[in-house]
């Protein structure tokens, strides 16, 4: 690493270098003096690598410069600053820059957790009830009235099962 | 996106009753009142998700309106679930600066939470063992606690806690990327588990280093007590999973299970070896701890947590008896400046601090157990 002279969280010059293996993937993190002690890598009690790769692999040659969430208004530049997103719906507006630094951080780029069960299934039924009230006026403006009937019985029983649900 | 189950009126119509600290203090609580001796090495578990609301910019981008509303939707959601009965429920702004202490020291709030904007606040069970954060980092901050190390009944906990939540509230969720949360190093899983570990031999021996390197080559991460920049004082160490995304839940439980019994080997085996090899300078270091506490009038927060350290092995080594473990793990957190002061009903300068703190301690320390070399390591 010939260029790797420089610390990753400011221009001066890395003196500290540090290797850790996570699941045997090497990351490497190029600091100075001062940030080393800042980011308390020298601490015996610890410190947080992830930390250090988030802010390091906020480089500048990335492909969603300019690029504002379309929800929360939230920019790349943003996130640079701050080291956090604005929304939930960020994740989608800088999917590209964010594959990197998600892949350097964890152990996978996917999700094996678990799963919100009940709050899917809601939504599931509430989607399906809107399509289902788009079909019935459009079978109605259609005089497709056996399409209509149809929906209708549909409609009822979706509105039966979110009922029964625990709330809402 | 509000409840419809809760049949308290919502938002800000609804006045939450002010908490008070005393009875918050006064309760016994799972962290002051659960230790035994299966907690020797292990003083706690504990297990934080981060949960987000789907519509809401997150806490820290939110304007103010958007802060107090998602406030509102997520302190109704969490105040109505079976297993927040008769909880205490606080926005910061009625906190006091002492309080918020009092509640860093109970670890039931974070040190980010006790300096956040309006709009922000905690809502804690009855026990002390669950407390939900709303808009610190996340909208959401779930966290369980219990004495010892009880890392899967944990986790089952605070899986319930969150599984009932769905119930209120539509998460922001995506199936590739799990849980979303504002900073992508909690991406995922959204969970954060750890250990609160007593390690006095390891330090003694000079060997934390060596573990600490050693754990974080298997992805996990060492930190003082008060998690992220706080120092180690009393040879407490907090070990936790440093990632969150590829990997589910159970698994993490799993790796971090094995870590943690890893390390209570290493200490046990380091206990071991002082007594065989270095008794008297052991000895001495645990009977000078007692005689500090019994005598001393100036003890500063650091020095109190590393003399109580000793105290705490020495009843795990049988030199003091086991009777008094409940009142030296109380004391870890007593000794702390916002308790000691609460104690003493005022604010006081850290030099008065050490004043009374040493008072506190000498008091408890004069009707303490002798100790008793005889019997050192024979369980």
């Amino acid at each position: 690493m010939a260029n790797s002279l420089k610390c990753d969280l400011c221009p001066k010059p890395a003196t500290v270098h540090l290797t850790q293996i996570v699941n045997n993937k090497v990351h490497k993190v190029d600091l100075c003096e001062e940030c080393a002690q800042a980011k308390g890598v020298t601490d015996p009690s610890g410190f947080s690598l992830a930390d250090l790769l988030l802010k390091a692999s906020l480089n500048p040659e990335q492909s969603d410069v300019g690029v504002r969430c379309e929800q929360c208004g939230y920019t790349q530049n943003d996130f640079k600053k701050y080291g956090r997103f604005g929304c939930p719906h960020c994740y989608e507006t800088f999917t590209s820059s964010i594959h990197g630094m998600l892949e350097s951080m964890h152990k996978g780029v996917t999700h094996t957790g678990k799963v919100p069960r009940r709050a899917l299934a809601r939504k599931n039924l509430h989607e399906r009830l809107s399509q289902l009230e788009k079909d019935l006026n459009e079978a109605i403006k259609t005089e497709r009235y056996e399409d209509a009937a149809r929906c209708r019985d549909e409609i009822s029983q979706v509105k039966q099962t979110i009922g029964q649900e625990p709330s809402r | 996106m509000k409840s419809a189950k809760s049949n308290k009126p919502s938002g800000k119509s609804r006045r939450v009753k002010p908490m008070t600290i005393e009875s918050l203090i006064d309760t016994p609580s799972e962290l002051t009142d659960a230790s035994n001796s299966k907690t020797a090495i292990v003083l706690m578990t504990r297990v934080r998700l981060a949960r987000n609301l789907a519509s809401m910019p997150f806490p820290g981008w939110a304007r103010p309106a958007q802060r107090e509303e998602s406030y509102d939707i997520c302190r109704d959601a969490v105040s109505s679930v079976p297993a927040m009965k008769n909880n205490l429920s606080v926005s910061v702004t009625e906190l006091s600066e002492l309080q918020k202490q009092i509640l860093v020291e109970r670890h039931l709030i974070s040190r980010e939470l006790s300096g956040a904007k309006a709009g922000s606040g905690v809502v804690i069970s009855q026990n002390q063992s669950i407390s939900v954060m709303i808009n610190e980092e996340d909208h959401l901050r779930l966290q369980v606690l219990r004495a010892g190390f009880q890392l899967k009944k944990v986790w089952n906990t605070i899986n319930d806690l969150d599984t009932a939540l769905e119930d209120h509230l539509d998460y922001a969720y995506s199936p590739t990327q799990g849980y979303l949360t504002a900073c992508p190093t909690n991406l995922g899983t959204g969970m954060r588990a750890s250990a609160m570990m007593h390690l006095p031999a390891l330090v003694i021996a000079g060997q934390m280093e060596k573990v600490v390197r050693a754990v974080n080559q298997l992805g996990m991460v060492v930190r003082g007590l008060f998690g992220e920049g706080s120092d180690a004082s009393g040879s407490i160490f907090q070990i936790s999973n440093q990632t969150t995304l590829g990997e589910a839940e159970t698994e993490i439980i799993k790796r971090l299970d094995s870590v943690l019994r890893t390390i209570i080997e290493h200490e046990t085996n380091a206990r071991q070896r002082l007594i065989e090899n270095d008794a008297g300078k052991l000895f001495d270091k645990i009977g000078r701890a007692f005689g500090i506490l019994q005598n001393s009038h100036l003890l500063n927060s650091a020095e109190a947590m590393n003399l109580l350290s000793l105290i705490r092995m020495g009843i795990d080594l049988n030199i003091f008896d086991e009777k008094e473990r409940p009142r030296v793990d109380r004391l870890f957190i007593e000794a702390q400046p916002g308790h000691l002061q609460h104690a003493q009903k005022g604010e006081y300068e850290a030099g008065q601090r050490d004043l009374i703190r040493a008072g506190r301690l000498r008091s408890e320390f004069a009707n303490f157990s002798q100790p008793d070399f005889s019997n050192a390591g024979n369980n």
